[in-house]
């Protein structure tokens, strides 16, 4: 190899900035406030899945007891209604309500709005009567996650596909990326528009995206979803990896379907008709 | 330009610059506030790092517990004194607000002394505000 000053230069050069980068990047990965011995854990009744899936009889439900399972999740999770009287004491500078605007988690739809591509001519008149509950999907291959720039939806190992409002930017990539409307934008402040609000549960602010989460914050003390404990034992919530799980006893007892599957989505919600 | 006007240009230049300081001889400042330990609090004793560390470093440890709850699931902080806590501002007896019963007189008094208006509570909810 040819040695001339200027090779000597340049290789000095690089490893003078090797060395120098060393210390930096020991004290960026660091821990900030030093608490080594500190461990961050799952509570222990946490319930564990590999994938998390929702199977729904819909033949277990009617129009009301779809009221009930929407308004359960709903009221839980203080998600705003935009047809609620705003208390004017309280909240003076709120401007009138447009009804057009609506936030919803899971919602009572018509089959042909679910299920575009499986309408028929001479589809079975009681499809059309139907109330299809619909809500995230939690995809395998969610198309939101794909979308969103800045990582404030994401995958988790368990394949529920989450919003972390923290990071969410409003730019609603992920509701033009998602074939199944499942998210809501909120145009402005959700407080008003509560009407109990739950302390147990964060609200929104203005200018993030929100969708359902499947309960996750109940998941995590070894509790059931909300629409689960609403339903009557129409919805169930399992582990789709787990053979021996309620969700797979019934996929293998039923036949079901999934909303657009040949997207290649991979939806997690199955349904019993 | 005489020698009289640069000497003036000067004076009044020196007292410009220093003239925050002059501010601070003649007006008294407010002494920081001490946020007030209330209830479970005052019983507990302990939080969940040592009172300095928990003073400097509030902010960066709530930033790391909601990345683990949002991103990882892990919900139970064990601290290093032993004690584990519930990862969460307001929800449930574990949390920050479940022991440090009083907003104001905790987290606001120091916030609003210091001009900072971290906007947690936009979303976060103080259980006392919606009794």
């Amino acid at each position: 190899m040819e040695k001339s000053r200027r090779r000597f230069l340049k290789v000095a050069g690089i490893a003078a900035i090797g060395l120098g980068a060393a210390p930096a990047i020991n004290f960026a990965a660091s821990d900030s406030h030093g608490s080594g011995a500190a461990a961050k854990v799952k509570n222990e009744t946490a319930l564990h899945a590999e994938r998390w899936g929702m199977v729904i009889d819909i033949k277990k439900i009617d129009d009301n007891l779809a009221k009930k399972i929407s308004l359960a999740c709903h009221i839980h999770h203080n998600v705003p209604d935009f047809t609620h009287e705003v208390d004017t004491q309280l909240y003076p500078k709120t401007r009138p309500v447009n009804h057009k605007q609506e936030i919803k988690w899971i919602w009572k739809e018509k089959f042909h709005y679910a299920f575009p591509d499986k309408e028929d001519e001479f589809l079975n008149e009681k499809f059309h009567h139907l109330p299809f509950m619909v809500l995230c999907n939690h995809c395998k291959n969610a198309p939101c996650v794909q979308a969103c720039p800045t990582q404030a939806t994401f995958s988790r190992e368990d394949g529920i596909v989450m919003m972390d409002y923290h990071r969410c930017i409003g730019c609603r990539f992920c509701m033009a990326a998602c074939p199944y409307g499942s998210r809501s934008f909120n145009f402005r402040d959700p407080r008003p528009f509560i009407d109990e609000t739950d302390p147990d549960f964060p609200t929104r602010s203005k200018g993030v995206v929100e969708k359902c989460n499947f309960c996750a914050e109940r998941l995590a003390k070894g509790e059931q979803p909300h629409c689960v404990e609403a339903s009557e034992g129409a919805i169930v919530v399992g582990d789709l990896e787990d053979p021996e799980s309620d969700v797979r006893k019934l996929l293998k007892e039923h036949y079901t379907i999934r909303r657009k599957q040949s997207l290649g989505t991979e939806p997690s919600v199955y349904y019993i008709v | 330009m005489t020698k009289n006007m640069i000497v003036t240009g000067l004076a009044v230049f020196v007292v410009a610059v220093l003239s925050p300081f002059w501010f601070n001889l003649v007006t008294t400042t407010q002494a920081a506030p001490e946020p007030e330990l209330l209830g479970l609090a005052k019983e507990a004793k302990t939080c969940v790092l040592d009172k300095y560390d928990m003073r400097a470093n509030h902010m960066s440890l709530l930033n790391e517990w909601r990345g683990a709850v949002v991103r990882n699931a892990d919900r139970i902080y064990v601290a290093a004194n032993g004690h584990s806590f519930n990862m969460s501002l307001s929800t449930g007896e574990n949390s920050c607000l479940g022991c440090h019963e009083d907003k104001a007189k905790f987290c606001d008094a120091c916030h609003t002394y210091t001009s900072v208006n971290p906007y947690c509570w936009e979303c976060h909810i103080n259980p006392k505000e919606i009794q």
